[in-house]
């Protein structure tokens, strides 16, 4: 029983950490999908989001605002400074290579993730922040069956819930409206798009805006699990072998490849890592993205072969 | 010319002539346009004008500047010289996406559908200009929303019906064979009830039996909506049996313009399609 909760404690751990990676994985199949672009930025994103918030709320704070109301202030004023960010890379970035290659694009997306990266820590610090909007203690469940209870840290499940709510918005917004319709039909194709009256330069501008939004959510969990911090960057990378577990374009793709990669990595540092001295968390991700690679290359919920990166 | 005469498909063309439909003023008028790509000039100097209610069709050998004068007149080239005049707005740059939201829908000669939508999504995507509701109402599927997606789904299911595409409408269209995506295009074309429709190469590629499906879809759409139609087309036999006039281009240049029998009989044109003989 005692090796069976352990497992059932190490494997709910890494579903809910899964559920971070997710966060992230998200933004970038909303641009994939929405304009056939690899976005290396996303990352970058999470980190300018969580900068905008952290300190806009600490400048509040400071000067007496009411948590609640510097809260929701703060918020808002991080959304501001995503469209704005939105409306830049529309005009600057990719206006100007509106049907250019798809590999040109994901160039530009590296430039831009050194401009966000550099300009971000310019306007806001480079410090370490700490973030709290979310408890960050644990709780012990089913004490009556396992000795001690198992351990479930409470931001984890705020992360999860966030998570979940977030996918069921956006597929809403995928599915149902005219804008998500128009998104699809954008990244089919462009001429056909404009042919029937859909604007590109303004989709392109709705599909960053989400991203950052969606950048945003994420930057709220990560921030308060780790503090918002330069390194959250290099975290968002493991979104990469999350989208290749679940496939570039499926929204619940990177969900279902978020908790594998989560749970995988969390198991296997935890049953593999005693054999061959530890470490396993930092490469299994990669590993197993190379093993779905070779078995199922468009990943486990791809529409199809990915031809563009 | 009419080497295909036997062979072209047979379509509505008598009924067709018999209907009481008008041909009225003139709804697009194309002046002096010239456009060069580089040094290479896809058109030089051309005039001529679409009148309301008509069939018009563009003619001439590969490489004639036809397609580029679609693309000119629905804002995805812009013209070097010469202006574009629809429904009384003269206008020198034109934007596709404007242009479809003044009335001008199109297909296109490679196909340009959307491959991972449904035929559904794709025609519904035609609808784009004309949903009106905020994404809010959209997204709850709700209220005003959930009523004028109903009509809008409504319109889109005439269309089907009208294109005989009722068991394809779930099917992703990337996998229809050819036939039935150019008919997928038409009807997402049609759903923007364009005034006017400009087709390239409608019929490319297709069999006999497609073809006259696909002539008696423009016939009757022309005849019943009144909905104007500029088409580029090979097949002869289609073209003189179904336009009311015919413009010819070669290496860009207009070298005739009238009624099918006018341009049948002029000798430039004849050469043209048949080279001369030294």
């Amino acid at each position: 029983m005692v090796v069976f909760g352990q497992f059932l404690e190490v494997l709910i751990g890494g579903l809910l950490a899964g559920v971070l990676y997710s966060l992230v994985a998200l933004g970038f199949v909303l641009i994939f999908k929405a304009s056939g672009v690899f976005n290396f930025a996303q990352g970058a994103m999470v980190l300018l989001a969580g900068l905008a918030l952290v300190r806009s709320l600490d400048f509040m704070v400071a000067r007496g605002i009411p948590t609640w109301a510097a809260i929701v202030l703060a918020l808002m004023f991080a959304a501001v400074v995503m469209a704005i960010t939105a409306a830049l890379i529309q005009k600057f970035v990719l206006g100007p290579l509106v049907n250019q290659d798809g590999l040109s694009l994901f160039m530009a997306t590296i430039g831009i993730t050194f401009v966000i990266e550099g300009a971000g820590q310019m306007i806001f610090g480079s410090d370490v922040y700490p973030l709290r909007l979310f408890p960050t203690d644990a709780w012990f469940v089913l004490g009556g069956i396992f000795d001690g209870g198992l351990l479930v840290s409470k931001i984890d499940v705020w992360g999860g819930l966030i998570a979940g709510a977030l996918v069921a918005v956006l597929a809403i917004f995928f599915q149902r409206t005219k804008t998500g319709r128009a998104l699809r039909a954008v990244a089919d194709d462009h001429a056909a798009a404009e042919s029937v009256g859909i604007p590109i330069t303004w989709i392109w501008f709705v599909v960053w805006l989400v991203a950052g939004l969606v950048a945003l959510t994420a930057a709220t969990v990560w921030g308060t699990k780790l503090g918002v911090q330069f390194s959250i960057v290099f975290l968002a990378l493991k979104a990469l072998p999350v989208l290749i577990i679940g496939g570039f374009t499926s929204v619940p793709g990177a969900i279902v490849g978020g908790l594998i990669v989560g749970a995988g990595e969390k198991i296997a540092e935890v049953y593999l890592g005693q054999l061959i001295g530890g470490g396993i968390e930092y490469w299994f991700a990669y590993v197993l993205a190379l093993a779905v690679l070779l078995v199922r290359p468009q990943g486990l919920f791809g529409e199809r072969i990915i031809e563009r990166i | 010319m009419k080497a295909d005469v036997q062979e072209r498909p047979e379509v509505a063309g008598a009924a067709h002539a018999g209907s009481d439909r008008e041909i009225g003023d003139v709804v697009l008028s194309v002046e002096n346009v010239s456009l060069a790509f580089g040094g290479v000039k896809a058109i030089s100097d051309v005039s001529f004008d679409i009148r309301k209610g008509e069939i018009r069709a563009i003619i001439g050998p590969n490489g004639a500047g036809k397609t580029s004068m679609l693309n000119v007149i629905n804002g995805f080239y812009h013209p070097n010289q010469g202006t574009i005049t629809f429904k009384g707005r003269k206008r020198s740059v034109m934007r596709p996406y404007i242009a479809a939201s003044q009335g001008i829908s199109r297909t296109f000669q490679n196909l340009a559908l959307f491959k991972g939508m449904s035929t559904l999504d794709n025609i519904m995507a035609g609808r784009a200009l004309k949903m009106r509701r905020g994404l809010l109402w959209q997204a709850l599927h709700w209220g005003p929303a959930l009523s004028e997606e109903i009509k809008h789904r409504e319109a889109v299911e005439k269309i089907i019906d009208f294109l005989e595409i009722q068991h394809i409408r779930k099917a992703p269209v990337g996998k229809l064979p050819y036939g039935l995506q150019k008919r997928v295009e038409l009807g997402r074309a049609l759903a923007m009830e364009p005034e006017l429709l400009l087709l390239d190469e409608p019929m490319a590629g297709m069999n006999l039996e497609e073809k006259k499906d696909m002539s008696r879809y423009i016939l009757t759409v022309n005849d019943q909506l009144g909905t104007t139609v500029a088409l580029i087309e090979h097949d002869m036999g289609v073209v003189m049996d179904i336009s009311d006039r015919v413009v010819v281009l070669e290496y860009g240049r207009k070298i005739a313009d009238g009624t099918p029998d006018e341009v049948q009989r002029d000798q430039r044109v004849i050469d043209a399609y048949l080279g001369i003989s030294h």
